[in-house]
């Protein structure tokens, strides 16, 4: 290819025991949107952290415009023209936009001029933001509108973006997208990582996919079906959930007019949230992040405190009991955050598994602990759930993301619960794993436990969901069958008390 | 790697303790072989050697219980306090039953005094976690708390009536009940040293194979973590606590029984705040704990030589200890951290 903007050649990246990149070799176009894919572990984010500065190549060469371009730091990635937008934003709650703004950058303006400039950018690419709101009250949209601007104004030539649309819904997603390609369009080129193949055959004009490290394909997504990419990613062909009519069993779990009040200036309080779990049922709680999803989880699992009689298991009153009581009953939980709070990180897999199954897998005798009955239990979860790791006395943090968030989950549904509440299963995993986690959910509903399941992929929840119900600024709303629901529907629930303009409804 | 850094902190502070000694006008090498060297080696070892258990035992009994707070994230400062609390409540058992003879006497001393210094060390747990004061003021100010009653016990209420009016209680040696005698005569062995073992071997049980050390060091680790595995943070805080300051004032109290022999207004020495030296240079460890105490102990001893042989001031041998616990702190945030030097401006 010809003026290409960026060219890889041959990059190999080793780690101790891994090959994370091996031969990688790439083009990207000014103005193209280039698609990376992969499951997690495939060598994605190493190859963008070479692309960034952050890592330095074994092997390989990496030609921006022809030249050599070997950045030895982010700094010098971004004084060449490469922004990235992480999945995780880096922002200060208590700051403005601006003053956020102002300390990611080497030379800040006078906090005037940037409002003006953020004003500006804005503007041209379609990011509604003022630059004086405090970020602790933005969305997790609007944050990323933070991140985007900022990269954006260091007038980059190509931005590299992780997972954007993971916490946006549907109608964020619209807006970000019409950014994108107004950028594309004035020769930005986009190099796009997400697991979402439906928004890669819509946004992206090329597509490379990787898979142990190595790049196995090409294509051009608009005319490759998602199914095929989703093979090419695994290696091998995929089987949809396998999903059976649920039986109506007796409720499990109810939840009534629980109203708790936010502990932290930018917690949510949730005000009357009520329904019901049944045996056999999966309930879908659909929400953008930063709406009560966290506090909700916690105080399911009996993390926080709640008033009486407004957490009934099998008409038993949890409200006052704590996490393990409650695990003795089967009431159990997988939060969201992986590292700190589902898992220790610097701890093994096997005190990780000691941390919620003591009780119910009798790991703990008068208070000693039993470590071997502890590693066998999580080599059984390793087992199970195809954990990818060298063995339980790994530290929690050296796993992948969707290797701990399959460990995190399997060391819940292997003590058998009769309700599991879980907390974003599947974000930032690959489809394989994703697919496996939901069948794992879908068995266990099977078996007669009730399952609610709070996520803010809303494929996902229609997909295994048989009740839906969208939690905005801590209000729930009235479960409805998930059957009966459209995206679109859906998407307009959770975006109207956002703030969103809602247009030809 | 942060098994060496305690190491390279030490040679660090003879390096800089030797330039300081230096500064003082004092040949360096020499006072620093007459502070590590002459104790355990020296002309006058066999007197110093036992010294070095004596010494040892509160600093380790104290330490030990810090340690396990500290891994936690739970911050007692006030050990001191608690060790003055202790030696008060022990020797008030044993005055209390002056010129009683049983030999139930010392062990209801030994429950006082571990009493004591728990109850003191209550005031800051129950505090945080009744109305979320810092832990680490509340425990520090009642130190100096501590330090007036102490007076106020040797000049008044345990002032000994035969002693023609010197402040000083009566002095516990003479007291055989009372006594925290050597077991074995000659080598400084005192149920001091006997508790401090027990304690390092229980903690290190405690934390490799008990729920509740399991729940200390996951809290430590990531508190978020800890609460989802069930583990009750105000209830840790008060066992934390409780435990070091029951340590504490048991040291005490065993002091005042053995080496000190009486409450008198400058009884405390700063084992307290030593310990807290002791705990961080053990890596919070309780099998490293054994060792910096013993360590710790070698500077006590060395530096009281150093003072009498040397005239160096109590003072300069401070600032050497003092220097242990900033070497080692600086070396583990290098060995995590970079120093970066540039114009890296930020707004």
């Amino acid at each position: 290819m010809t003026g290409a903007l960026l060219a890889l050649s041959g990059l190999t990246k080793a780690y101790p025991g891994v090959l994370a990149n091996d031969d990688v070799s790439l083009s990207i176009a000014p103005g193209e949107v280039h698609a990376l894919l992969g499951e997690n572990g495939a060598g994605k984010s190493t190859l963008v952290k070479m692309i960034y500065g952050l890592v330095a190549p074994n092997a390989g060469r990496m030609e921006m415009n022809g030249a050599v371009f070997a950045p030895s730091d982010p700094r010098a990635a971004r004084a060449s023209g490469v922004g990235m937008v992480f999945q995780h934003f880096s922002l200060f709650d208590a700051l403005s936009v601006a003053e956020n703004i102002a300390l990611g950058m080497e030379d800040p303006p006078k906090l005037r001029e940037l409002s003006a400039q953020i004003r500006d950018v804005s503007e041209t690419y379609g990011l509604p933001l003022s630059p004086d709101r405090i970020v602790g009250d933005l969305s997790a949209g609007e944050r990323q509108r933070v991140e985007i601007i900022r990269c954006l104004l260091g007038k980059p030539r190509l931005l590299i973006m992780d997972e954007p649309t993971s916490v946006l819904t549907p109608q964020e997603v619209t807006i970000l997208f019409e950014t994108l390609r107004k950028l594309s369009a004035e020769g930005t080129a986009i190099l796009y990582i997400s697991h979402k193949l439906e928004e890669i055959r819509v946004l992206c004009d090329a597509a490379t996919i990787l898979r142990g490290g190595r790049v196995v394909g090409t294509c051009d997504p608009r005319e490759t079906s998602a199914r095929q990419m989703a093979e090419m990613m695994v290696g091998r062909v995929l089987a949809g959930p396998v999903r059976e009519a649920p039986e109506p069993g007796p409720a499990l779990l109810e939840i009534k007019s629980l109203s708790v009040p936010s502990p932290s200036a930018f917690g949510v309080s949730l005000k009357d949230v009520s329904f019901a779990v049944h045996a056999g049922e999966i309930l879908g709680i659909g929400g953008v992040a930063g709406n009560g999803q966290d506090e909700l989880l916690a105080i399911l699992s009996g993390e926080w405190p709640c008033l009486p009689e407004s957490v009934l298991f099998k008409g038993r009153d949890l409200s006052r009991m704590g996490p393990n009581a409650r695990r003795g009953l089967g009431v159990l939980a997988a939060p969201e955050e992986r590292l700190g709070h589902a898992a220790a990180p610097d701890m093994s897999l096997t005190e990780n598994a000691m941390l919620t199954a003591a009780d119910r897998q009798g790991l703990v005798s008068r208070g000693m602990l039993d470590w071997n009955r502890a590693r066998d239990f999580a080599e059984r979860v390793i087992g199970t759930f195809d954990v990818r790791t060298p063995g339980p006395a790994n530290a929690a943090r050296s796993l992948s993301g969707g290797n701990l968030q399959k460990f995190v989950i399997g060391r819940e549904i292997l003590q058998a619960p009769d309700v599991l509440m879980v907390n974003q299963p599947t974000w930032g995993v690959d489809a394989a794993a994703a697919a496996a986690i939901r069948q794992a959910l879908l068995d266990l509903a099977k078996n007669g436990a009730g399952i609610v399941v709070i996520s803010q992929d809303l494929d996902e929840l229609m997909e295994i969901s048989d009740r839906f119900a969208a939690l905005n600024e801590g209000r729930l709303s009235a479960p409805q069958p998930t059957r009966k629901l459209d995206v679109e529907q859906i998407g307009l629930m959770l975006g109207g008390a956002h703030g969103m303009e809602v247009a030809n409804v | 790697m942060s098994y060496a850094t305690p190491l390279l902190a030490v040679l660090a502070t003879m390096v800089f303790g030797g330039f300081l000694f230096a500064f003082l006008g004092k040949d360096p090498i020499e006072a620093i072989i007459t502070i590590f060297w002459d104790p355990l080696f020296g002309e006058f070892a066999f007197f110093y050697r036992p010294q070095l258990l004596v010494k040892a035992a509160p600093l380790i009994l104290i330490a030990v219980g810090l340690a396990l707070g500290f891994k936690a994230g739970i911050w007692n400062i006030g050990a001191e306090g608690q060790y003055i609390v202790g030696a008060i409540c022990g020797a008030g058992v044993g005055l209390a039953f002056y010129p009683l003879e049983s030999w139930v006497i010392f062990p209801l001393m030994a429950l006082a005094g571990a009493f004591g210094g728990w109850a003191w060390a209550m005031i800051p747990a129950f505090l945080r976690v009744k109305f979320g004061t810092n832990e680490i003021l509340v425990s520090l100010m009642l130190v100096y708390v501590a330090e007036q009653l102490l007076a106020s016990m040797a000049l008044g209420a345990m002032r000994n009536p035969e002693g023609r009016g010197f402040p000083g209680s009566r002095n516990l040696s003479q007291y055989e009940s009372a006594h925290n005698a050597e077991l074995i005569a000659g080598t400084g062995m005192h149920w001091g040293v006997v508790a401090a073992l027990i304690s390092v071997i229980f903690a290190y049980v405690l934390l490799t194979r008990h729920r509740l050390g399991f729940a200390i060091r996951v809290t430590g680790e990531a508190p978020r973590a800890a609460r989802f595995g069930g583990v009750n943070p105000g209830r840790l805080i008060l066992f934390c606590l409780g435990l070091s300051g029951l340590l504490a004032g048991l040291a005490g109290m065993l002091e005042v029984s053995g080496p000190a022999g009486q409450i008198t207004i400058d009884f405390n020495v700063g084992y307290g705040f030593t310990a807290i030296i002791v705990a961080f240079l053990g890596r919070l460890n309780p099998l490293g704990i054994l060792f910096a105490g013993l360590l710790m102990a070698l500077t006590y001893i060395g530096g009281d030589i150093a003072q009498s042989q040397l005239g160096l001031p109590a003072a300069a041998i401070q600032v050497f200890q003092g220097m242990l616990l900033f070497f080692l702190l600086a070396l583990d945030l290098f060995t995590n951290y970079r120093l970066g030097f540039g114009r890296e401006a930020a707004a």
